[in-house]
């Protein structure tokens, strides 16, 4: 069993050794990068590659870590015994199970995702430590335990929102997602539009790292950002000299909508334009 | 050998644990990887680094424990340097075997020995490794030591172009020790956010203490850590000198975290706080404030936070009379020390480089009456004073 990427998906060879030790030691491996780097498509294409169902754990600032294992909805079972339901009488109809219940019981070994970790509470993540270790947990309503037939892989991804304690972190293998260079995301692209042209791909670069260099900027065109606008780019087809000429006016990249999403970049790019005009006037 | 990797990767402060290290030889043992030594760099480095922002130190570590070590594109394998030979060396060869190897003649011939020792260590098929003293594989060959993939010593006619991924130093700009600019404020701020409300102390828990006490029928005291905005701040920002656009972001900084502070209040002075300060930069002739009076004013719980290149002539000081501006009748010294008896928590940020501090005597001279509280401003060094003023004096 190894991860070598995916017809979809491009991953480089430090990914790839983290990725085959915590699959081969099934310890939690934590993924962090710049948004947009496919740290949440990892584990789908994890899946994919060895054949593994997914479940997916999304993290939201009120997740608790319970969640992850069980909920007893204790309203449903008052509402149940006022109105002299006979389910009433079996607690565990009224146990919800969680993500990672659903990983830990999984008949094929699975690939349990969760994402986006630093969204929670401080606490989450230590919350979780014991239930990581040892894949398993008691259930204190109905007295039963819970415990992985198999230990599933873990992905954690993390936005860098909040430290991770080091707790946590001993346990975890980590990988950092670098910023694509040009050649990793030649392939990328080549990934997602096998028909794309060359010269398109060339000068849509050319353009795109430019833009992330410039100063200033609130947020930075990711990977994804790249992919929306290069189908823009291919659907409008759009004479290539429009990209390549560098000249004042098209500072301000065609069909920008797709690469800048905040108000304030899509401001400094007309204000830069606009200096950049007056200043080829005068000169 | 492996540990002295592990240790050097603590004299860099990675905080690597035993915890860390097992993991890593578990890993070895499981094949996760090949012989080549890159794919070695990428396990250890997934093992042994969980932030970013010490990659670039690890890579700086692993270029220093496995100096000389270079991947051949073409063939993949490894060279291994003397010097870590030597050490092998140690390992598979007594110590009566090496002294006598070392009496009869030169270097050579000890790894001539060594490499003979390995080849029948191979051809036993022992498991008995001792690189890594696990009694697994090594990470240069799944079946123990490979000596057609290693070569020993360094072969200048061989051809190849020779790679290491760890010199490349890709994660530079994610090393918190990096000045700060406005590229990492965002996570300076985020760190600022979050000393604000860890400084804060315990307070009773009046409701709890109440309840708890009636429920249990003794008294039952309740602690919880006080609601946000519990540190006080006095920043003093020296202003006016090369280091102006520094001082400016750092007061950005504070700014930008001003509402997470129960208070927070600027002071400036110039090159080295004297008799007076001021509040305003524009009225700094005309309002200023006596130090002695900030000290009567501000209760010793307020945190002092000095921002400035402590760089001046030393007459600035130590002498009184020796300001630049105009006449001080008590040395600069004197008032920070007085300053910094009433407030036992205070650091001083320094905008200069920390490896250029040794060449200024004001610098040293400041740092010491810090009694060496003074940081870098970068992250790393944002981190180590937020620890330092709320670290329980
Ligand atoms: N290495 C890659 N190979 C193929 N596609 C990629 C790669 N990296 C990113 N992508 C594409 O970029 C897009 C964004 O990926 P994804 O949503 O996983 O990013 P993310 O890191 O989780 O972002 P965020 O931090 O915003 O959650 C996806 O459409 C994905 O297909
Ligand atoms: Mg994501």
């Amino acid at each position: 069993m190894r991860f070598e990427g995916t017809a979809g998906y491009v991953a480089t060879d430090d990914l790839k050794v983290a990725v085959n030790a915590a699959a081969t030691l099934r310890r939690p491996l934590l993924i962090k990068g710049e948004p947009g780097t496919g740290k949440t498509v990892l584990a789908g294409e994890i899946a994919r590659s060895f054949g593994a169902p997914l479940i997916e754990w999304n993290v939201k600032s009120t997740t608790k870590a319970q969640q992850g294992l069980y909920e007893y909805d204790a309203v449903s079972r008052l509402r149940d015994g006022q109105l002299g339901d006979a389910r009433v009488r079996d607690i565990s109809n009224y146990i919800r199970r969680g993500k990672m219940w659903e990983a830990f019981t999984s008949p094929a070994l699975p690939v349990l995702l969760i994402d986006e970790i630093d969204k929670a509470d401080i606490e989450f993540p230590n919350d979780l430590l014991t239930e990581l270790d040892r894949m398993e947990f008691d259930v204190y309503e109905t007295g039963e335990r819970v415990i992985a037939a198999q230990r599933p892989i873990v992905i954690i991804t993390s936005n860098n929102e909040k430290d991770l304690p080091d707790a946590f972190l001993r346990r975890c293998f980590f990988h950092y997602i670098k910023f694509p260079d040009r050649s990793t995301m030649e392939a990328i692209v080549a990934v997602h539009f096998p028909d794309i042209t060359g010269q398109l791909v060339r000068e849509a670069l050319n353009i795109f790292y430019d833009i992330r260099e410039v100063p200033g900027m609130k947020k930075k065109p990711s990977t994804s950002e790249l992919l929306d606008w290069l189908k823009l780019l291919m659907h409008e087809d759009l004479p290539l000299d429009v990209l390549k000429s560098r000249d004042t006016k098209t500072l301000i990249p065609p069909l920008h909508g797709a690469l800048l999403k905040n108000e304030q970049d899509v401001m400094l790019f007309e204000k830069l334009a606009f200096m950049s005009r007056r200043g080829g006037g005068q000169g | 050998m492996f540990l002295n990797f592990l240790t050097e990767l603590r004299v860099a402060k990675i905080p690597a644990s035993l915890k860390e290290h097992l993991t890593l030889l578990e890993a070895l043992r499981a094949d996760v990887i090949d012989f080549r030594v890159e794919q070695f760099y990428y396990l250890s480095r997934s093992c042994y680094v969980k932030d970013e922002g010490l990659l670039d130190r690890f890579d700086q570590v692993f270029g220093k424990v496995f100096k000389g070590i270079e991947t051949i594109i073409d063939t993949g394998t490894a060279e291994i340097p003397e010097e870590w030979l030597r050490k092998v060396a140690e390992l598979h060869l007594t110590e009566a075997e090496m002294a006598d190897i070392q009496k009869l003649g030169s270097w050579d011939e000890i790894m001539a020995t060594l490499k003979q020792r390995l080849e029948e260590q191979k051809g036993r098929h022992e498991g008995g490794n001792k690189w890594i003293g696990t009694g697994g594989t090594s990470p240069f060959g799944a079946n123990g030591y490979n000596p057609e993939g290693v070569r020993i010593g360094q072969d200048a006619g061989r051809q190849g172009k020779a790679i290491k991924v760890w010199d490349k130093r890709e994660f530079r700009n994610l090393d918190a020790t990096v000045e700060l600019g406005t590229r990492n404020i965002k996570v300076a701020l985020r760190r600022l956010r979050r000393f604000a409300r860890d400084g804060a102390a315990d307070e009773l828990d009046m409701d709890a203490t109440v309840s708890g006490t009636a429920k249990k029928a003794y008294l039952d005291i309740v602690m919880r850590p006080e609601r946000h905005n519990a540190v006080k701040v006095l920043l003093f920002l020296d202003v006016g000198g090369s280091m102006d656009p520094f001082i400016k972001l750092c007061e950005e900084l504070f700014s930008a975290a001003r509402s997470e502070f129960k208070h927070l209040e600027f002071f400036y002075f110039h090159n080295c706080p004297y008799e007076a300060l001021w509040q305003d930069n524009r009225r700094r002739w005309t309002e200023r404030t006596p130090t002695m009076d900030l000290l009567h004013k501000y209760p010793h719980d307020y945190k002092l936070i000095f921002v400035g290149d402590a760089s001046m002539s030393p007459y600035e000081i130590n002498y009184p009379g020796g300001s630049v501006e105009h006449w001080n009748e008590e040395s600069g010294e004197t008032w920070l020390r007085r300053m910094l008896d009433v407030y036992p928590a205070a650091v001083w940020l320094n905008p200069i480089p920390e490896a250029s501090w040794g060449h200024g005597q004001s610098i040293q001279m400041m740092k010491t009456i810090m009694e060496d509280r003074m940081y870098p401003l970068t992250l790393g060094g944002l981190d180590g004073a937020m620890r330092e003023l709320t670290r329980a004096r």
